[in-house]
């Protein structure tokens, strides 16, 4: 199981500094708004990874909160963006 | 991959298994979707890359939490959680995929149907003079809907439908 749990942290870890690096470097809002919603999204899923592997269900109303909640950001960075683009 | 180490004298049971091979397929799916932010050359490009762990990611990890912890509690917060997800990241793709093309940042020569081009439109910038963009309600809560459909992936019988729908 160790093994398991190195290879999807680094995984997990490659795909978040993917995420931040596209956040850093986004040539547009657009590709930071992308990025931010796939850094939740790992984030999400490395919290359910820790639950599944230690066996227990602490952060699950966490990932509920976040998925209710992870829109709210890029809806409305994105509207307003549609009516003014300044990058 | 030698799954005998790293483990006790009990073995390896066939929850210890599915959990593993969640586990992997959710990192998978963080990767690809990192990858993808990265290569990918547009917004709407980057856009298919990120509902990778949105969804297919969140889902996974989530029977992941369901399988090793099996209860009513359990069950019920881990539907709720896909339910919600699967209800807020498309309206936020839509919203984002809509702004980008708005606003002009995308690649058009890697679309093969733009069939929003015939209401609104792409502007290489702000498109606040485009007749089309806040003041046509009709045509653009039809051309919303069939490029939501669109985008959603099952654009089978889009153009037709598109003028069905018209």
């Amino acid at each position: 199981m160790i093994i398991v749990i190195a290879i999807a942290g680094l995984l997990m870890a490659v795909g978040a500094v993917g995420a931040i690096w596209r956040i850093i470097k986004g040539p547009s809002a657009l590709d930071r708004i992308i990025a931010s919603d796939v850094l939740v999204a790992t984030v999400m899923c490395a919290l359910g990874a820790e639950m599944a592997v230690n066996g227990h269900t602490d952060t699950l109303p966490v990932m509920l909160g976040l998925a209710l909640f992870g829109i709210v950001g890029s809806v409305s960075v994105a509207r307003f963006i549609s009516s003014r683009d300044d990058t | 991959m030698n799954l005998d180490l790293g483990f006790g004298a009990d073995g390896f049971g066939v929850r210890d298994v599915i959990t593993a091979l969640l586990v992997l397929l959710s990192a998978l799916m963080c990767f690809a979707a990192g990858i993808g932010l990265l290569r990918f050359p547009d917004v709407l490009s980057r856009l298919h890359a990120a509902t990778k762990p949105q969804i297919l990611g969140l889902i996974a990890i989530v029977a992941d939490v369901a399988v090793t912890n099996p209860s009513v509690g359990t069950v019920t917060l881990a539907v709720a959680i896909v339910f919600f997800q699967g209800l807020t990241a498309p309206a936020s793709a839509h919203m984002a995929g809509r702004a980008a093309y708005r606003t002009g940042h995308f690649l058009s020569d890697t679309l093969l149907v733009d069939e929003f081009a015939r209401v609104e439109k792409p502007a290489d910038g702000p498109d606040l003079d485009t007749p089309g963009a806040a003041d046509a309600p009709d045509g653009a809560e039809a051309a919303e809907a069939a490029d939501s459909t669109a985008e959603l992936g099952d654009d089978s019988d889009s153009p037709a439908d598109d003028l069905e729908r018209r």
